[in-house]
């Protein structure tokens, strides 16, 4: 009970542990995530701690591990649920075949790779000879070279003309046919043809855009000097054969021999695929229990030595409400491992600040991450996320108030919900997705209180809902109603007295001063909710006092702030609740009748001013008796409260020392104790001057709840008036059709705009005013988390390590 | 697949949409037929143009009533919209499934 109240009580515990029970004690806390180690060897380089062979050992299987799965065709089934830890025996196993595995799928990839190379070979071999064909028999002016070649190929030294023919880069070709162009001195002849649909590359499997080239010359030495250029452009060269039948007979081999090589290539495909599909059914288990493995060295990396080596010192954080758990853990380690000495947890009572930890559930940890991000509670102060579930909720709703919009937003969180389960298994980097699901039960209720505020502001889609009947009635005859378009409904006749039972009325909706009445209404109603979230945000300080053993502090500054605030701000509030009670259109005194309505806001700025408000005949300066004397004192007793919050805690701290100094003895200390004396009043007037200063400032500030609320009414008015309006002309049924496309458009933009953008905007003011206006009066927010030893945070990071940084390449 | 016209998102999207549609639509119709007030503004009205009272109620009464005929045409085609959607988006998940 009341663990949201604040933070749990943490310990620090030592252990003492035998090495061979270690292992198994923290495998069962690592699963239970209950302690948050200290590092006992900051000072000792990561390669010197004892489990370094075994944390490499892991980190190597990893590595091959997520090699390997970086080759499956498509993502590996989750992992089974291994319930049990892995025995040493059982790990190297797991070793072995990860070893194998590995090396196998190497292989296979490696053969793979030789076998395309061949492939392309034998494609651009055949590509090159059809080519070549034409080369050699396309135009008649060519038939000479061709005979002439023929001539030097066959009867050896009798012609001079030889040839070369080769594949080379497409983007290659241009600067290789001028170098040989240049080394030859113009004198050969050079022929190129792209190769049109693009080969792959063997290795990476890009696509290659190629061209085969024929270059003719005379001579040897330009032969040879050709060759050196190919080799450095990096062309492949293939022996051509200059006579028809000799390519056609070259053309069927290499026919063939592709045919070939297809089928083996696909067996090698298969093969591999069977492998791998083998595979793909273990390895996220395998990921799992080595990251485990790895976690779990980490940690004993963490831990010293006593002095015989003989046992393993640990110390870590602890929830107090966990620690038989803790103790169960050591305990099962010291069974499994069969040693006869037992593990011993021992308390270490210490100076140092505890991390805070907050337990949550799936319900609060939402509204828990919103306080967090502001900064993490010290250390068992009171956590504002317990009244943050309501107050968010409500805050958000009083702007974002329309029934449709609210059901919305309701029936989108809660189809969330709902789905819960198979949603939380998919697990996606979509940061906007992630954010609409981790704050599932936010929008819930965020979508149910706007419904309720709705409702109270009477608006659906901008339209009012006349459940109860309007407390208005018409005063007008037929003929006065023809005459006119606008007319005054003098409450004193047309209003029935009874207000309407829930909300607004909905007369309202057709009155042309219908914003001038909901922005009185509006501002009016969020000054009152903020100085009332204020005054509870002050008084949640007591609660910190008084846990934290200050109870002069209620008086020195808990006191002096809320009758600073009360006096001054509350009584502006019960100002209008004044207002509203005793004056009447159909009050009997003239005193009170509507017209003697005095304005609040400058009431209270007369107050302020010391000034008295202008008296007109029948209406009285004051509300009522007594109250110039009763504004007097309320003005007088929050400007007594400043100095004593300004004063107050430096005295008292002056105070206190100078007690003490009398019962030691005085002396040298003096000197020093006038420094801090000196910065607790810095601080302390910092302190007064913002207090003092935000009062007015965040009173002003919750006005916001009426801006936005005013600006989400009338764009959703504005948005049914321009465009749903445009369909509802009536006539024939076609005007169906209109209507039907406006619709859709009227649905996307409500839903652009008015449920996201302005969900977004009264979300963030929402956030605004619990930071800024509700926590400043009483949260430190200076602790630090605690980040408790548990795998299935450890996984989680893992995956995201894993999406940052894709893995290297294959293993060298 | 021959039958699938758009994708699982369109798909989603509009099927949403129509039953959206086909919720609001009707309950607009419902509350034209039985004439609410709040959705006076929206009918077409000739300006100045009543010469009597009864003139002027026939012409609501009138407007009223095609504005509701209206909006159930209207739900009827989001109807099939609906059908049309959920058929895609079924069409849809079956051949993401069949895969």
């Amino acid at each position: 009970m009341g663990a949201m109240f604040r933070s749990e009580e943490m310990v620090l515990c030592q252990m003492f542990v035998q090495p061979e029970a270690a292992y198994v004690s923290m495998y069962e806390l690592g699963e239970a995530g209950i302690a948050q180690f200290r590092d006992l060897n900051p000072h000792v380089n990561d390669f010197q701690r004892r489990y370094v062979s075994e944390v490499r050992r892991c980190s190597e299987m990893e590595r091959k591990l997520r090699w390997v799965s970086a080759e499956l065709p498509e993502p590996p089934p989750p992992p089974k649920p291994s319930p049990r830890i892995l025995s040493p025996r059982e790990i190297n196993i797991l070793e072995e075949r990860i070893d194998y595995i590995e090396s196998e799928i190497h292989e296979i990839t490696k053969n793979a790779q030789n076998l395309k190379t061949d492939y392309l070979s034998l494609i651009e071999l055949k590509i090159l000879i059809e080519k070549t064909q034409t080369f050699f028999q396309d135009h008649s002016a060519h038939r000479k070279i061709s005979a002439s070649v023929q001539v030097y190929n066959n009867e050896g030294a009798l012609g001079h003309l030889g040839f070369i023919a080769g594949v080379v880069a497409t983007p290659r070709v241009a600067s290789f046919e001028r170098m040989l162009w240049r080394i030859s001195h113009g004198n050969i002849f050079f022929k190129q043809a792209q190769i049109e649909e693009p080969l792959k590359d063997p290795i990476t499997g890009h696509e290659l855009q190629k061209t085969v080239f024929v270059v003719f010359f005379h001579g040897e030495q330009i032969k040879f000097r050709v060759k050196k250029v190919c080799t450095g452009f990096q062309a492949t060269l293939y022996p051509c054969p200059a006579t028809y039948k000799d390519q056609q007979d070259m053309l069927a081999g290499v026919g063939t021999r592709i045919k070939d090589l297809e089928i083996v290539l696909e067996q090698t495909e298969n093969h591999r695929r069977l492998v791998l599909a083998n595979i793909a059914r273990d390895i996220n288990t395998w990921m799992v229990a080595v990251r485990k493995e790895k976690a779990i060295y980490h940690t004993l990396n963490m831990f010293s030595m006593d002095i015989i080596k003989k046992c393993l010192i640990a110390e870590c954080w602890v929830p107090r409400s966990d620690l038989p758990l803790l103790q169960r853990a050591l305990d099962d380690g010291v069974k499994t491992s069969g040693s006869p000495i037992p593990s011993i947890i021992h308390q270490v009572p210490t100076q140092e600040i505890p991390p805070t930890f907050n337990r949550t559930n799936k319900f609060t940890r939402g509204f828990q991450n919103l306080i967090d991000s502001y900064g993490i509670a010290s250390y068992r102060e009171v956590n504002p996320a317990l009244y943050t579930i309501i107050t968010f909720p409500f805050l958000f709703a009083v702007m974002f108030g329309d029934m449709g919009h609210g059901l919305i937003m309701t029936a989108f969180a809660a189809i969330i919900i709902i789905l819960e389960k198979r949603l939380a298994k998919q697990k996606t980097d979509n940061e906007i997705w992630n954010i609409f699901f981790g704050g599932r039960y936010i929008i819930l209720l965020m979508g149910l209180f706007s419904m309720y505020t709705g409702l109270i502001y009477n608006d659906v889609f901008s339209k009012s809902l006349n459940i109860f009947g309007s407390s208005w009635r018409n005063v007008y005859d037929n003929a006065t109603l023809m005459k006119h378009k606008m007319f005054d409904l003098d409450p004193a006749v047309a209003y029935t007295q009874t207000p309407y039972p829930f909300g607004l009325d909905p007369a309202w909706q057709f009155a042309s001063n219908n914003i001038i009445f909901l922005n009185s209404f509006k501002m009016k109603l969020s000054i009152i909710f903020g100085v009332i979230h204020m005054a509870f945000g002050v008084t949640l300080s007591v609660v910190n006092f008084k846990f934290f053993k200050k109870p002069q502090m209620i008086f020195l500054q808990y006191l002096p702030q809320i009758l600073f605030l009360l006096l001054l701000f509350w009584y502006l509030c019960i100002l209008m609740f004044l207002k509203w009670i005793l004056y009447s259109t159909v009050a009997t005194d003239p005193v009170y009748g509507s017209a003697c309505a005095p304005s609040v806001l400058i009431t209270f700025i007369n107050m302020m001013l010391f000034k008295d408000s202008e008296v007109r005949p029948p209406c009285d300066a004051f509300m009522y008796d007594g109250q110039k004397a009763i504004q007097r004192t309320f003005l007088a007793i929050p400007f007594l409260c400043i100095p004593v919050m300004l004063c107050g805690k430096p005295v008292y701290q002056i105070l206190v020392k100078r007690r003490q100094s009398q019962s030691v003895e005085g002396g040298e200390v003096e000197k020093m104790e006038e420094d801090g004396i000196g910065e607790v009043m810095i601080t302390q007037a910092i302190h007064t001057i913002e207090y003092v200063l935000g009062a007015v400032s965040h009173t002003a500030s919750y006005l916001r709840l009426w801006a936005l609320s005013l600006a989400h009414a009338q764009l959703s008015a504005v948005l049914w008036q321009r465009l749903l309006r445009m369909g509802l002309g009536g006539g024939s049924p076609v005007m169906a059709i209109p209507l039907f496309f406006l619709f859709a458009v009227w649905a996307f933009f409500t839903l652009a705009i008015l449920v996201l953008m302005e969900g977004l905007s009264a979300f963030l003011h929402t956030l605004r005013l619990h930071w800024v206006e509700f926590m400043s009066k009483f949260y430190e927010g200076q602790g630090y988390a605690f980040l408790p030893f548990s795998f299935s945070v450890i996984l989680e990071n893992d995956d995201e390590d894993v999406k940052e940084k894709p893995n290297g390449g294959p293993p060298q | 697949m021959a039958c699938t016209i758009c994708g699982p998102k369109f798909s989603l999207c509009a099927l949403v949409l129509s039953v959206w549609g086909i919720i609001q639509l009707t309950l607009m119709g419902v509350f034209y037929q039985i004439g609410a007030v709040a959705l006076l503004e929206d009918l077409p009205m000739e300006e100045g143009g009543h010469h009597s009272i009864t003139d002027f109620i026939a012409q609501v009464e009138d407007g009223y009533t095609q504005n509701a005929h209206n909006c159930w045409i209207a739900a009827l085609l989001y109807v099939i919209t609906l059908v049309v959607s959920g058929h895609q988006f079924w069409m849809n998940n079956r051949a993401s499934v069949s895969m």
